[in-house]
């Protein structure tokens, strides 16, 4: 149908107004939510399946596309692109919340305490305010949760690094034997890199809930509380959705797709992962270590 | 395109028709036209709160609107114009424009192309619907500067949830650029034969890339601070309502030239074209737009000298920020290098693009005299700077969007514009801007803060003085339009060729071009794309 | 009625601003017309305002050198003329030097900006110390060692002529939105250390004749200073947006003799203990009344409006609510005066008690509230207690 030397325009789609409807759906859902609106969740909910529905719809279709051959060296060379300048914009994002982190930790709290640029701050609002990281005694102690202590990186967290680490090394096994036309091979580390990184959300999700109910340490705890649970927040869900993907690659491979050469989807989803992987690092001496 | 010799070029195409054309295309120039159409709607949009602004300041006291409303219009102008205007607009003609100039069949990603347009217009939905509800828009101004944008009432989450939309958008605009560009190119195409436009809007999406995703994070952490009790920008928590400034500026910086130097390329498209010259110093032009991309993540705390920055920093951003005048003014001195020795005619694509570069470059140096901190105290937040910044976007980014309207019209819709009614256009459109935009550096001088509703009376002369030139100025915007929609339907035939002076691939093809541009890839000589 | 006046002036003045654009002398520029910034009255200011005049020339010299280049080819090297074009298309020596020139003149005025920056920077052997707090619309100013606060609204001729379409004239209101009830006092020829800081959102404190602005933050204290050489009184405002009351936050200084300075201080102590002393006194309605419409429209209007409406989403009515009109609701009534709610300020600080006794008793009987509640001060004193 197509030739390989001409670059494949894809027919018109409806994907592209289905995703941005649904995404719309979803705002508002969400905007109605936090409006106090209760039927805000059978929008949200309403909008979610619409992003469902796009994502399986656009996704099989490209998949269909791929395996019918319309994709030449140059297009798979477009979408290389795309999925590596996407990750970049990811770093941004996360970039944005570190930026936050370092400018509390080293500007804003040694100035709330009178450090430097902040005496007369000091001196005339918190004269009673002492800085600390973690900080567990806020400016305003009344507005704030006070928590009583914070997850030390020695624990669990150590631990998730472990098993992040591991199923990098695991994506990557399961890279060689793509490429070594070792299909069972491929589908057990695929499985083993699902299995680690759920297990790193399950784990997370462990930490999260003696953080809240027995630490008291919650969103609401200040500057740290804040930082701490965005950063790894954003990037627990980054992680949930890097193994989704890895899950629907698994079932791909499971049904004989990709080959030797020829497997685009596999590595956007192994760099995604290591990307995960990456930001983890920076958490870990981040957040919980230093 | 009813005309029958179009019929028998688009002969082989395929092109699929009605409303499905639009809805699900996947063809870049259906997108950019699309792209191009929503800008002008958004332009009017953005202009209409322009002059409700204008009418209120016409006169001392409060006589159309209240206070809340005012600032609201103040606000969503402001994200309007540049989010829904002139963005927008760079996209379209990014493109049109630029799969043809390289000789590509079409963008490299096409599907995604037709998503980032179509979150535009549901974008705009939730922004400009919360105008309708209770409490009205939001109203802290487009910086969104907490505490103030935390008092919000209903339309909080929506003008969240819309600039997180728009930044999807923006980030998948430009991811498709960049691919099309390093990965379409025509054999012989090299990258330093690219035209400028082309160059400009590749360092245009690696800033998108960069800055965008960070903006997407500074409004998160509003809305956590909002409902979910976090203290990134309150102090009692430890956080400082500064850090968003920091992070906003971040991107904020990085932004206003996402708006300028895609219009940077278009004149250095316009002018050899005009003057029958080759461009002066191309690969400095290259290298200068770079140098202003990067310098341009260094500077953003030049919004913020008032703040109350340590002085290392205040010292650091004014240096840096007074750098970016010499990359600037290359590109100025290459422009007025290229004009002479020409042999200059002056359709109204050359008007425009002298009266731009005489006018940014006025904008740009009261941006040198804002980058100076100490002074800086006095001008930040004046009209000193509306004025500045109003004679970059409007008589710099729009002025340039006018002239690459008018130089490539004949392309796109195979007529002569009527060039008589342009040129009437153009002056009405430079004399209105100035009167409407000189004034205000007086205002500003003289004291008098922006974002305010009503003013002291020693304000009130410059003030009716520019409100009438605002007046004139959209007035005389309609012409624009009524110009645009003559040339669609019809007019004097346009050859592939358009401008005697003209050079590069996309006048290589018939005007207006087959639906698929370059289904051969075309040769790319030396010669093809030099004088 | 105003505007016929002005359009008698506007022809001229309008040739006036083209010429002052083709000839930006700086005489024109410095006339009363307010072309140009002020000169001011401090050190600083006057060097600000050099600085500014330097930077004017300088990018003038270059607007008309490049400019001037441009405007001959265009008359010369059009095509009409018969002109061919030249080929030249680049001429690094050329190229070189306009990077280089730029970057000298930048170094030039980088290196007097910085030095000016370094003086504005340095607060030390400030021998007052005053505080001043945004509010969502006034100023609070703490005379620190003092144990002097003022407040400072908007004087209340201008927030009635200011209210949409009033039918005053603004320009028979005494200086229009820059006027004051209370001035900020300070002694003419000492340092002054001015510590800005805001109680909500962000404000910033701006008076053009001591030649600079400060963001006053919540949370945070900026620290700056400055000397008043002339006696007189100067005019500014707030400089950030605050809100809808953004443009209603006058700031008004008034530079008086060190001797005044100082009987003024004294006087106002005495004054605050007199009003802040609460009286048990019992008062009419009639004038707790009149007292509290006087505080409302100073404290109140700009966010419950004058027919005490409120808008709609933002501010409630109090016209009509219940905590305004219940009997059973007057304490919590008094109560939220005194400690705010949400975005409503706290006003128990600013307000005395016959203050906020009487703008209660005026809110439950004004508009549709006809509840002839009478409040008096010693009920707000019991009210505080608590
Ligand atoms: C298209 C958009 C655009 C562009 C291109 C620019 C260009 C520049 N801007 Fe502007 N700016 C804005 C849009 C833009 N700006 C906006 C929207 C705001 C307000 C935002 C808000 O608060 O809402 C703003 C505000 C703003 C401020 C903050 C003011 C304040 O709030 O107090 C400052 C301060 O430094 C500044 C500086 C500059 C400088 C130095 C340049 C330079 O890039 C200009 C360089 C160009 C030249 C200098 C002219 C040509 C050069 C020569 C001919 C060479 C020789 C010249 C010399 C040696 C002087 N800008
Ligand atoms: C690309 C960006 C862009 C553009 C093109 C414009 C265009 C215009 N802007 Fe805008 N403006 C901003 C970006 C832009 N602005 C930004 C970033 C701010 C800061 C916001 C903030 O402080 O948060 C701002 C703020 C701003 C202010 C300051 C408000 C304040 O501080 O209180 C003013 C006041 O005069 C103003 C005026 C205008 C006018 C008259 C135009 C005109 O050029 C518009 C002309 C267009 C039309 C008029 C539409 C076309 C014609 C019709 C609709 C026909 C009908 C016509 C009539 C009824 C006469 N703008
Ligand atoms: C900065 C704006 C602002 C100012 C100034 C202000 N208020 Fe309010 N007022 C509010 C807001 C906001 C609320 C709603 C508070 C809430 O319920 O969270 C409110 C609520 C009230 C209510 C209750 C209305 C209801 O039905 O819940 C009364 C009564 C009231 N204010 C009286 C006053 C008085 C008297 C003053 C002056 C001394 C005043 N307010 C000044 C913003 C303001
Ligand atoms: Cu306070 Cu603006
Ligand atoms: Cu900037």
């Amino acid at each position: 149908m197509v030739s390989k030397d001409i670059y494949f325009i894809p027919e018109p789609s409806k994907w592209p107004i289905v995703a941005s409807l649904a995404l719309f759906t979803t705002f508002i859902g969400g905007a109605m939510l936090l409006n106090q609106s209760s039927n805000g969740k059978y929008v949200l909910i309403l909008g979610a399946m619409g992003i469902i529905y796009m994502f399986a719809g656009w996704f099989s279709s490209v998949i269909s596309e791929s395996l019918s051959g319309s994709y030449n060296r140059q297009v798979d060379v477009s979408f290389r692109m795309g999925m590596g300048w996407f990750i970049f914009s990811e770093v941004m994002f996360f970039a944005a919340f570190f930026g936050a982190l370092f400018y509390a930790r080293v500007l804003s709290v040694p100035w709330l305490s009178g450090e430097g640029h902040g005496v007369a701050t000091h001196q005339f609002l918190w004269p009673a305010f002492k800085a600390a990281w973690p900080m567990s005694v806020m400016p305003n102690p009344a507005s704030f949760t006070a928590y009583k202590d914070t997850i030390p990186a020695t624990g669990i967290p150590a631990i998730n690094t472990l098993l992040l680490l591991t199923s990098g090394v695991t994506i990557t096994f399961a890279h060689w034997a793509l490429k070594k036309v070792q299909r069972n091979h491929l589908c057990a580390w695929l499985a083993a890199t699902v299995l680690l990184g759920a297990l790193f959300v399950y784990l997370q999700a462990g930490e999260y809930h003696h953080a809240y109910s027995e630490l008291n340490l919650k969103l609401s705890s200040g500057i740290y509380g804040s930082t701490f649970f965005l950063l790894t927040g954003f990037h627990g869900f980054h992680v949930t959705m890097g193994a989704v993907m890895i899950l629907a690659i698994l079932f791909r491979s499971l049904k004989g797709h990709f080959t030797k050469n020829d497997h685009f989807a596999f590595e956007a989803v192994a760099w995604y992962w290591h990307f995960v992987d990456v930001v983890w690092l920076g958490l870990f001496i981040f957040v919980y270590w230093l | 395109m009813s005309s029958q010799t179009i019929a028998d070029h688009d002969h082989h195409d395929h092109k699929p028709v009605g409303i499905k054309r639009w809805l699900f295309s996947t063809n870049h120039k259906d997108i950019g036209t699309m792209y191009l159409v929503f800008a002008l709607i958004m332009f009017f949009i953005g202009g209409s709160m322009a002059m409700v602004i204008r009418a209120e300041l016409f006169q001392p006291g409060l006589q159309f609107v209240d206070p809340q409303f005012y600032n609201s219009m103040v606000t969503v102008h402001a994200l309007v114009m540049i989010f829904g205007a002139v963005m927008p607009a760079g996209v379209g003609l990014a493109n049109w424009m630029i799969p043809i100039m390289i000789g590509a069949p079409d963008m490299a990603l096409p599907r995604m192309n037709n998503m980032s347009f179509w979150i535009l217009p549901f974008a705009f939905a939730l922004l400009l619907g919360t105008l309708f509800i209770d409490g009205g828009g939001p109203a802290g101004g487009w910086t969104m500067y907490p505490p103030l944008v935390l008092q919000t009432g209903k339309a909080f989450p929506y003008l969240i949830f819309a600039v997180h939309f728009l930044g999807v958008s923006s980030i998948m605009g430009a991811i498709n650029i960049i691919a099309t560009v390093f990965n379409m190119r025509a054999p012989g195409m090299t990258l330093m034969r690219l035209p400028l436009f082309v160059w400009t809007w590749v360092i245009t999406a690696f800033l998108l890339i960069a800055s965008m995703p960070v903006l997407a994070g500074a409004v998160t952490m509003l809305l956590t601070d909002k409902y979910f009790g976090t203290s990134f920008f309150n102090a009692a928590g430890g956080g400082d309502p500064v850090l968003f400034q920091h992070i906003f500026w971040f991107f904020g910086h990085p932004e206003v030239y996402i708006l300028i130097l895609p219009a940077f390329g278009i004149i250095s498209q316009i002018i050899p074209t005009f003057a029958r010259k080759p461009l002066f110093g191309y690969a400095s032009m290259v290298y200068a737009t770079a140098s202003i991309a990067i310098l341009s993540f260094f500077v953003w705390a030049h919004h913020m000298f008032t703040v109350g920055l340590p002085i290392t920093g205040e010292l650091f951003f004014m240096y840096a920020t007074m750098l970016i005048a010499v990359p600037t003014g290359v590109k100025v001195f290459n422009w007025v290098a290229t004009m002479w020795k020409g042999a200059m005619t002056f359709e109204a694509p050359m008007l425009f693009a002298i009266a731009f570069v005489i006018l940014f470059t006025i904008g740009g140096f009261s941006g040198l005299m804002l980058g100076i901190t100490p002074v800086d105290f006095q001008y930040h937040d004046t009209y000193f700077v509306v004025a500045h910044f109003h004679y970059v976007l409007l008589t710099g980014a729009v002025f340039a969007l006018m002239a690459s309207a008018y130089y490539w019209l004949p392309k796109w819709t195979g007529y002569m514009y009527d060039e008589k009614l342009a040129k009437i256009h153009f002056w009405l459109s430079a004399i209105a801007s100035n009167v409407l935009f000189f004034p205000q550096h007086f205002l500003g001088l003289a004291g008098m803060p922006r974002r305010i509703p009503d003013y002291s009376v020693q304000f009130a002369d410059f003030n009716m003085i520019s409100s009438l030139g605002g007046f004139a100025y959209g007035i005389s915007q309609l012409l624009f339009v009524y110009i645009v929609i003559k040339c669609v339907l019809g007019g004097k035939k346009a050859t592939s060729q358009v401008w005697e002076g003209a050079r590069g691939l996309e006048w290589t093809l018939s005007s207006p071009p087959p639906f698929h541009s370059f289904t051969k890839p075309p040769k790319v000589t030396k010669a093809l794309m030099d004088y | 009625m105003y505007l016929n006046e002005w359009m008698k002036n506007f022809l001229f003045k309008l040739v006036f601003v083209v010429s002052a654009f083709f000839f930006l002398s700086p005489d024109i520029l410095h006339a009363e017309w307010g072309l140009n910034m002020t000169q001011g009255v401090t050190p600083i200011s006057q060097d600000v305002y050099n600085m500014h005049m330097t930077t004017l020339y300088v990018v003038t010299v270059i607007g008309i050198l490049v400019f001037g280049v441009m405007f001959w080819s265009i008359f010369h090297h059009r095509k009409s003329k018969g002109v061919k074009p030249s080929k030249f298309s680049h001429s690094t020596s050329v190229e070189v030097i306009w990077t280089l020139i730029p970057f000298i003149i930048i170094v030039s005025l980088a290196i007097p900006a910085t030095k000016l920056l370094a003086r504005m920077d340095d607060t030390s052997e400030s021998s007052i110390t005053v505080k001043a707090t945004g509010y969502q619309w006034k100023w609070k100013y703490d005379y620190i060692n003092e144990d002097v606060t003022i407040y400072s609204n908007m004087a209340e001729d201008s927030v009635e002529a200011s209210q949409r379409n009033s039918g005053i004239d603004p320009k028979a209101t005494d200086n229009y939105l820059r006027n004051t009830d209370t001035a900020l006092v300070l002694p003419v020829g000492k340092k002054i250390r001015i510590l800005t800081t805001a109680n909500d959102v962000i404000h910033a404190w701006w008076v053009p004749d001591l030649g600079w602005k400060r963001d006053a933050i919540p949370g945070f204290i900026n620290d700056n200073w400055t000397i008043i050489n002339k006696e007189g009184v100067y005019r500014g405002q707030c400089a950030e947006l605050c809100g809808k009351g953004h443009g209603y936050m006058p700031i008004v200084v008034k530079a008086v003799p060190e001797k005044e300075y100082t009987a003024w201080i004294e006087g106002t102590k005495l004054a605050l203990k007199s009003k802040n002393a609460s009286s048990d006194k019992d008062f009419t309605m009639d004038e707790l009344r009149a007292k509290g419409e006087g505080v409302y429209k100073a404290n109140c209007l700009a966010c419950h409006q004058a027919n005490g409406q409120g808008i709609k989403g933002v501010f409630p009515a109090i016209d009509g609510s219940p905590l305004a009109n219940l009997k059973e609701n007057i304490p919590a009534h008094i109560h939220q005066v005194i400690y705010g709610k949400g975005v409503m300020p706290a006003f128990g600080e600013q307000l005395s008690d016959t203050d906020i006794a009487s703008v209660v008793t005026f809110v439950r009987n004004n508009w549709g509230n006809k509840t002839g509640h009478i409040i008096q001060p010693k009920d707000v004193v019991a009210a505080r207690k608590k």
